[in-house]
């Protein structure tokens, strides 16, 4: 292989992996917009939604790599474990708001986050004891389709990776701002107590963040088993903090800067563990993190606060 | 005449914590009156804003609007039922248009005709804000921002609007000219509740008005009275009286 087809066959898999992280990312950025909270839940929302996806993919008669589809199966099948997936995970995440974050909306201090790490920890072991400690072959319905870019190889899972990211992504943005309930979520994040005096139901803003923040996580584990074969209980931690990484990067609270920070920390692990080494895929992740917050600390997109008076 | 109460506060009681902050405050605003609030900082003015809109609830005594109780109502309920506020530091969206903003102000009511002929209605009153529409809320001058922020507020084709402190940091051009509009609104037939740190103006566009002093209703009356009483003319009137 050339450099020039090794980079390009990097930056389709930094793409694929970016779109997957930047689903998890926004996932932080909308709830730390509402609630300046960092739901460490939400690394395991992901890990469950993995899981989800794969349940929901052996329901309907697929296991390991052994059946392929294609046309309108293929379609409905893909359809359904996402909007499966999706929903059970938003679902997830509206009951974990409701059930351990609710109560303390109005304690002062770290204790909703802290919670956070202890709902994170208990899916984490409900998955381990339940499903077992052993990785999970993942479905994979799709027709080995390939093309060759020189000596680049572009699958058709990575295209309708990049198919259902761009288009969930692009659903949200025109959710949050076109729409009635978007604009009060953004209205929220901004001033929660004026929002509040315009008639916006705080707490119902609360769980669309939640659910909608879950449901992408959810098919950001949907991707991470159909891009990488397999589940398993432990992904959430890595993949999560990446993902937090990247919403940290793009500017936290800013959607536009979650989708960013996937895609740049996606494309760096993709071209580290090729020209560096894969071992050290977290070392140059976190050490740009600590580069960008020492001299940009908003992050990427960060916004730079216009003066409230 | 104006005797219909439209909002009633009667032996209300507000704490933060240990800290009392209204003290059996009664107040009586009639279907269309002007009705300033006078008082010094910490006097409890917006308190009284916050306890209308329902962000602190009272511990004791009630709260009345068009002759029902609210003071269990949520707030989106009390917008519902036509109480729109204008926040004190204007507090807009900063990230959202000007458009935007005003859409919120109508945030619990459909789109549709009635939704056109407010926002037309709003535009006439405030040209600019028209011509500012497409722009991000926070990066317009404080005076355009008011503009907005009273804009908002007409939004929700409210029947009460409560005002808390709109000259502030305004220009005395713009604070005119705000104080102008809040009249011609009040004509058009909607009742105005406003703490006012510019006691000169207020009391000349009131029709009535309330001191307030540590949380207590010290002096009420109409607004040619209290303009005339020694008391609040050296309290609140004297310095601003020689400009």
């Amino acid at each position: 292989m050339t450099f020039g087809d090794l980079l390009l066959q990097q930056t389709i898999n930094g793409l694929s992996l970016g779109a997957m992280y930047a689903l998890l990312a926004l996932g932080f950025t909308l709830v730390y917009g509402i609630l300046e909270l960092i739901n460490f839940a939400h690394f395991n929302v992901f890990m469950v939604g993995s899981f989800v996806g794969l349940w929901t993919l052996q329901a309907m008669g697929l296991s390991g790599q052994s059946v392929i589809l294609t046309g309108l199966p293929l379609l409905g099948v893909m359809l359904t474990a996402l909007a499966v997936t999706m929903v059970v995970s938003g679902v997830l995440g509206v009951a974990i708001e409701r059930l351990s974050l609710r109560p303390l909306r109005n304690v002062r201090g770290p204790a909703a986050m802290i919670t956070t790490i202890g709902v994170s920890y208990v899916l984490f072991n409900i998955v381990l004891l339940t499903a077992g400690a052993d990785s999970k072959n993942y479905p994979n319905p799709l027709p080995p389709l390939t093309w060759a870019l020189g000596d680049a190889v572009l699958r058709l899972r990575e295209v309708l990776i990049w198919i259902v990211a761009v288009a969930l992504m692009l659903a949200l943005h025109l959710f949050v701002q076109r729409s009635r309930l978007g604009k009060a979520m953004r209205a929220t994040a901004q001033d929660p107590e004026a929002a509040r005096m315009m008639g916006v139901e705080v707490d119902r803003v609360i769980v669309i963040a939640f659910f909608v923040g879950s449901a992408l996580a959810g098919a950001g584990g949907l991707i991470f088993g159909l891009y990488y074969n397999f589940t398993s209980f432990i992904i959430g931690f890595t993949a999560g903090l990446r993902a937090f990484t990247a919403a940290v990067l793009g500017g936290i609270g800013n959607v536009p800067g979650a989708m960013l920070g996937g895609v740049i920390i996606g494309l760096i692990e993709a071209m580290g563990s090729q020209f560096i080494a894969a071992a050290w895929t977290d070392v140059i992740i976190f050490s740009i993190l600590v580069l960008v917050l020492v001299f940009r600390p908003a992050g990427l997109l960060g916004r730079v606060a216009p003066n409230r008076s | 005449m104006r005797d219909k109460p439209l909002l009633q506060f009667q032996g209300v009681n507000t704490y933060y914590g240990d800290l009392h902050v209204l003290k059996d405050v009664d107040y009586d605003i009639a279907d269309g009156e002007i009705v300033s609030l006078l008082g010094g900082n910490a006097s409890g003015k917006s308190t009284t804003m916050k306890t209308i809109m329902g962000v602190v609830r009272p511990v004791s005594g009630s709260v009345r609007f068009d002759g029902q109780r609210i003071d269990t109502f949520a707030t989106a309920e009390r917008v519902r039922r036509g109480i729109a506020p204008v926040l004190e530091a204007r507090r807009l969206f900063p990230r959202m248009t000007v458009f935007e903003n005003l859409e919120m102000g109508a945030y619990t009511r459909k789109r549709g005709a009635e939704f056109d002929a407010d926002l037309d209605r709003v535009y006439q009153l405030f040209p600019r804000v028209k011509e500012r529409r497409t722009q991000l809320a926070g990066t317009l001058s404080g005076g355009e921002q008011q503009m907005v922020a009273i804009g908002r507020a007409l939004m929700a084709r409210p029947r009460l609007i409560c005002m808390d402190e709109p000259s502030m940091g305004l220009s005395p051009l713009f604070v005119e000219q705000v104080f102008e509009i809040v009249q011609q609104i009040n004509r058009q037939g909607t009742t105005i509740f406003m703490v006012e740190q510019n006691a000169n103006l207020a009391l000349a566009i009131a029709h009535r008005a309330y001191v307030l002093q540590t949380g207590r209703v010290v002096l009420s009356g109409s607004a040619a009275d209290l303009r005339r009483n020694p008391a609040i003319q050296e309290a609140y009137l004297g310095e601003l009286q020689v400009t």
